[in-house]
């Protein structure tokens, strides 16, 4: 099961740095959505797999009997899920604004502010 | 909750609350602006409040009473409230400015919730104890970071805000993943708790994490290569965001290198591979930054190419790795903050008085506003490290760390580029101040009453400059007591978090 996590990681990874690589702006942004869900997964599959053993504590305990599956990946990647959807909804919106401002969707011609001269 | 306790929430909750006050203020522009203006003095005096309390032990308080590991801790020691001193500072001074520099419209579009947010979260990151904790404070911060700099909408800011909000996005994916790895191997996130167990887990996996800190630390502060979206967008907002983001945001991430390699990936004595590596991205870092600043022409572009240079000394002092480079490290951080941000306000002010940020169109300031010439000076030596002024001693002492460590590849560097740093400045102060005007420059705007908001904060940065120059010894003294704390968390940091 790690296995096939961590290559689907791994693929999760690749693709993203390769469209964030293209040229054009829309294919960043899906660069960037798969970048937040590769780290997610990252944290879901090095914190471990335990099936069939929810952390709850039984009626009377103060602590869980025997091996329980780790709750804390799934409360971190709620965090970076909800905090990567605010970014990535900014992000949209940025590039649609910045290409009705330019006018191309070509991350090449982008380059006005690195200029030496500033209009 | 006690006291000192309390000092160490009222850093995070003070900004927070003049932020939701702004909202609710939102049809009153004057109420938001003055808001905030009481808002960062508040933080001032409580940072510097924080550094007089914390300065023997550092200070824990568990959020919600959950004992250590398992809650949310926030600590601060002598190095996180110097810190949150220095946020009060240009906090305070940067919403003084403000008050004439940022239009109504940016005002009504929210500037002020959004400076404020962006204090919230650069004050979290200092005192956070936690290492998702402090990713989220990273969030909080680069979230109204982006929307701060392309408030205004232009092409240029929406082109720079792009390749801001690509990079910083992608660094914070890799912190993120490092956070996930960390856990994956020693079980906790508490920074105290992390940095005892880690000693167990197997060495060349906490290697691979620490470069993948120090990546996604070094393109937040813009460590060579990482830094080229620093320079292609810190010149495009008003100038009062371009000096809150110069004093705070990359320092941010020189904090969270220093504290996670003091701290957790402390690097024994027989393997400096890692250290190597920073010393070698500290050189490279003052290199490009003050060569690509000597090529510009356009003040507020020669001044961000700047910070990333004088992000290579600040680095320069954690790879040295000893105390005596620690303190070098923080002593540099509050001089950099301060000239750097001095330097950026006054060009907003040449820019308003002259009509242009041009080097080849501005001239003649000296002869007829010497005034403002003194305002550009002081800074403009200071950050060459002329003495008595602040830089001098920051300088001298990270050359001292430098030697003791006998990194002479490293001191020489730092001496070339000073002076490299010293032609740039000569060169905005050949071209601008002391030759006579084109005959292309623009109409001159001659100083109002009105304008003491520029100049007051301006002229006090200056001076704080002039003042940490003749007050080095004692201010040395405290950055040194910091450093101690940083160099053996065992004595003083884990006892404070895990009693």
């Amino acid at each position: 099961m790690e296995i096939i996590f961590a290559v689907v990681v791994g693929v999760l990874f690749g693709a993203s740095i390769y469209m964030l690589l293209r040229r054009s702006i829309v294919k960043l942004i899906i660069g960037l959505a798969l970048l937040g869900h590769a780290a997610n997964l990252l944290i879901f599959t090095v914190a471990g797999f335990t099936r069939g053993r929810p952390p709850l504590v039984p009626e009377g305990a103060s602590v869980p009997a025997g091996i329980i599956a780790d709750p804390l990946p799934q409360a971190l990647i709620l965090t970076a899920i909800v905090i990567g959807f605010g970014a990535l909804a900014f992000a949209i919106v940025l590039v649609k604004r910045v290409y009705e401002s330019v006018g191309t969707d070509d991350i090449d011609v982008l380059h006005t502010t690195d200029l030496h001269v500033n209009p | 909750m006690s006291g000192p306790e309390l000092l160490v929430v009222l850093p995070i909750l003070i900004p927070f609350v003049t932020a939701i006050g702004t909202l609710v203020a939102r049809r009153n522009p004057a109420a938001m602006r003055w808001l905030t203006v009481v808002g960062t003095a508040g933080m001032l005096v409580v940072g510097l409040l924080l550094v007089a309390t914390v300065r023997e032990t550092p200070v824990a308080v568990q959020m919600g009473n959950w004992p250590a590991p398992f809650g949310i801790t926030l600590v601060a020691d002598l190095f996180s409230a110097i810190m949150v001193a220095l946020t009060g500072i240009m906090g305070f001074g940067v919403a003084i400015y403000a008050l004439v520099d940022v239009n109504l419209r940016d005002t009504r579009l929210g500037f002020y919730t959004l400076y404020n947010v962006l204090l919230t979260g650069v004050s979290g990151a200092f005192v956070t104890g936690d290492l998702f904790n402090l990713y989220v404070w990273f969030e909080v911060l680069l979230i109204a970071s982006f929307v701060l700099l392309a408030l205004e909408g232009k092409r240029s800011q929406l082109e720079g805000a792009l390749k801001y909000v690509t990079l910083n996005l992608f660094s914070s994916a890799l912190f993120l993943s490092a956070v996930g790895l960390t856990y994956g191997l020693v079980g906790s996130l508490n920074m105290a708790d992390i940095a005892q167990r880690i000693g167990d887990a197997p060495p060349g996996m906490v290697t691979t994490i620490a470069v993948l800190f120090l990546v996604a630390f070094g393109i937040k502060s813009a460590l060579f290569p990482l830094f080229t979206w620093l320079p292609a967008s810190y010149h495009t907002p008003p100038v009062a965001v371009t000096a809150i983001f110069s004093g705070l945001m990359t320092k941010v991430g020189v904090y969270a290198i220093l504290r996670v390699f003091s701290l957790i990936f402390v690097v024994p004595e027989n393997q400096s591979f890692l250290l190597n590596i920073i010393l070698g991205a500290s050189v490279l870092t003052m290199i490009s930054g003050v060569l690509g600043a000597v090529a510009q022409t356009e003040v507020r572009r020669l001044l961000s190419f700047h910070i990333v240079s004088q992000i290579g000394y600040l680095i320069m002092g954690i790879g040295l790795f000893t105390p005596l480079g620690f303190a070098a490290t923080i002593f540099f951080m509050g001089h950099v903050i301060i000239a750097k941000s001095a330097l950026f306000l006054v060009s907003g002010l040449v820019q308003r008085s002259r009509g242009s940020f041009q080097l080849d169109r501005l001239g003649g300031i000296y002869r007829e506003q010497p005034m403002l010439a003194m305002l550009f000076l002081v800074p403009a030596l200071a950050l060459s490290g002329i003495p008595p002024l602040s830089g001098f001693w920051a300088k001298f002492a990270l050359i001292r760390a430098g030697l003791e460590s006998e990194a002479y590849v490293v001191v020489g560097t730092a001496l070339v580029v000073s002076v490299l740093t010293l032609f740039s400045m000569t060169k905005i102060w050949a071209r601008a101040y002391w030759s006579t005007a084109p005959d292309d420059a623009p109409p001159r705007r001659a100083a109002t009453r009105g304008w003491w908001p520029l100049v007051v904060p301006t002229a006090g940065l200056a001076l704080l400059t002039i003042f940490i120059g003749f007050l080095a010894g004692p201010l040395f003294d405290l950055a040194l007591s910091a450093a101690t704390q940083l160099a053996d968390p065992t004595l003083t940091y884990i006892p404070a978090v895990l009693p």
